[in-house]
């Protein structure tokens, strides 16, 4: 499969990039250190592309009763502006991918996939679509996607749009024009911090990109690749699709049961999953299998995806999801599915890295919430 | 950055400094030291322990992963760094200097070891 290449590519290059293979995009790793990008975003700003994201736009008279049978979300119940985190499962109730969905207008949708899924996700709306007034339209390449994260992102962003971004609150989007430039501005992100996402058209992305690196060099913007943006979702207690989220666990299994909405009224209550998801709830209510837990270590070996999950006595009682040494704790830090016998904060199990155990512990998640 | 010109170098990315008084010390590459990214943990051989040529004798780990550290000789490891222990952070910052990594006493002449020249050919720089 050759690589896909995004309207950044020239920046990143003369930006010295170390560059990986990204769910078929050749992405940016890091810029220089990824943990120096990683500590921008938390106390200062960091510059993202993401433009690997894959946009679907579904529009139409029925658009929101299209989504509300094809996703968990109640998502016809959005406001237009509103933006909301869900989940598309199969019929089986796994999760086939997690998205965000915004209400762009009043019949019109942006459905924001995981890069690794987007076609799947296409190809299913468009498969579920099947009798319903609406239009599902692949705008991947409509959209090159820059996030600015971090304390400062408000306030380098402010001189450059007319958008009111006091009045923007979390997770709702607005059209504005930034930079000269028009951008669909989103309060959105996957790092723990405030900031923006900007849906731009691809030959605007560089201006744009320009612009906020230069409003952003005087408060420490730097520009930070998707190296960093895995340890701060993960400080963040976010899972990751084909980490935490895969199609053998409902989001149930995931402990993130919230986003499936029994209660919708459109169609009947019907959408895809729904059967198998309730028998998924009401398992995780009485006798979960395992349960997702944030691990701590006090050492300095760090727990890796994959790796098992131990008892004191050796037996195997989970498996590691994402680990990474945490640059905000400084110590080692993982997600895990454990039995839920050991699930419980405080309690002590071990990690085998590479045929030694290593002694962690079982912590709430997320690891790290911002100051408000 | 360039590889110093008075080292030689194994394919597996370490480096070895001229043989005194029987000892050389060893360490890993800027280029090694690139690919890995941040590194946040080294473990090393512990001194008295005999390292084989090819073989590991250590890890080192970044952000994103962990590495085997091989040994470009044979001998006898006569001391480790436990500065580079305590702030694996040297490595990156000066894998050349400050960052090496152990020192051995060698068994016999080290083999099969490029130049400067030969192993930037070999990473392509």
């Amino acid at each position: 499969m050759t690589l896909r290449y995004t309207a950044l590519d020239q920046v990143h290059r003369a930006l010295g990039a170390t560059m990986t293979d990204f769910a078929g995009w050749d992405m940016p790793l890091r810029y220089g250190s990824e943990r120096e990008e990683h500590n921008a975003v938390r106390t200062r700003a960091g510059l993202f592309d993401l433009s690997h994201m894959g946009e679907i736009a579904v529009t139409g008279p029925q658009a929101g009763e299209l989504l509300d049978h094809a996703l968990v979300g109640f998502v016809s119940a959005l406001a237009v502006n509103k933006a909301r985190y869900t989940m598309i499962c199969a019929a089986d109730g796994g999760i086939l991918d997690d998205l965000i969905v915004y209400r762009t207008g009043g019949t019109e949708f942006l459905v924001v996939a995981n890069a690794s899924n987007a076609q799947l996700v296409l190809d299913e709306l468009t498969a579920r679509a099947e009798g319903f007034d609406a239009e599902v339209r692949d705008d991947r390449d409509a959209y090159a996607l820059i996030a600015i994260q971090g304390p400062e992102a408000t306030a380098i962003l402010a001189p450059l749009t007319d958008a009111d971004l006091p009045a923007l609150k979390y997770y709702t989007s607005l059209p504005a024009t930034v930079a000269g430039r028009p951008a669909l501005l989103a309060r959105t992100g996957y790092t723990g911090e405030d900031g923006f996402e900007l849906f731009v058209a691809p030959g605007d992305a560089e201006p744009l990109w320009n612009a906020l690196s230069e409003a952003g060099a005087a408060k420490g913007l730097v520009p930070c690749g998707l190296s960093c943006r895995d340890t701060l979702r993960l400080e963040a207690g976010m899972p990751l699709y084909g980490h935490e989220l895969s199609t053998e666990l409902t989001p149930f299994d995931a402990g993130l049961g919230r986003v499936v909405r029994f209660d919708k009224t459109t169609n009947g209550g019907a959408f895809v999953g729904r059967e198998a998801l309730e028998k998924a709830a009401e398992l995780a209510a009485t006798h979960p299998p395992r349960v997702r837990v944030g691990l701590v270590s006090p050492g300095r070996r760090v727990p890796r995806a994959g790796m098992p999950v131990v008892s004191g006595d050796g037996t195997v009682i989970g498996s590691i999801t994402s680990g990474a040494p945490s640059p905000t704790l400084g110590k080692p830090i993982a997600m895990a599915y454990v039995d839920a016998a050991h699930a419980a904060p405080g309690t002590a199990v071990a990690v085998d890295v590479r045929s030694t155990h290593e002694p962690v512990e079982v912590v709430e998640l997320p690891f790290y919430t911002r100051a408000r | 950055m360039s590889n110093p010109q008075h080292l030689t170098y194994s394919k597996e990315h370490e480096w070895l400094t001229a043989v005194e008084d029987g000892v050389a010390t060893v360490g890993i590459t800027a280029f090694a030291a690139d690919a890995l990214g941040d590194v946040v943990y080294v473990q090393l051989p512990e001194v008295g322990q005999t390292v084989s040529a090819g073989e590991t004798c250590g890890e080192l780990e970044s952000t994103k992963s962990v590495s085997d550290l091989y040994s470009p000789a044979t001998g006898e490891v006569v001391e480790a760094n436990q500065a580079v222990v305590d702030d694996p952070a040297l490595v990156n910052s000066a894998p050349f200097a400050e960052g090496w990594l152990f020192k051995i006493r060698l068994d016999g002449t080290p083999e099969g070891l490029l130049t400067a020249d030969e192993y930037s050919a070999h990473t392509g720089a």
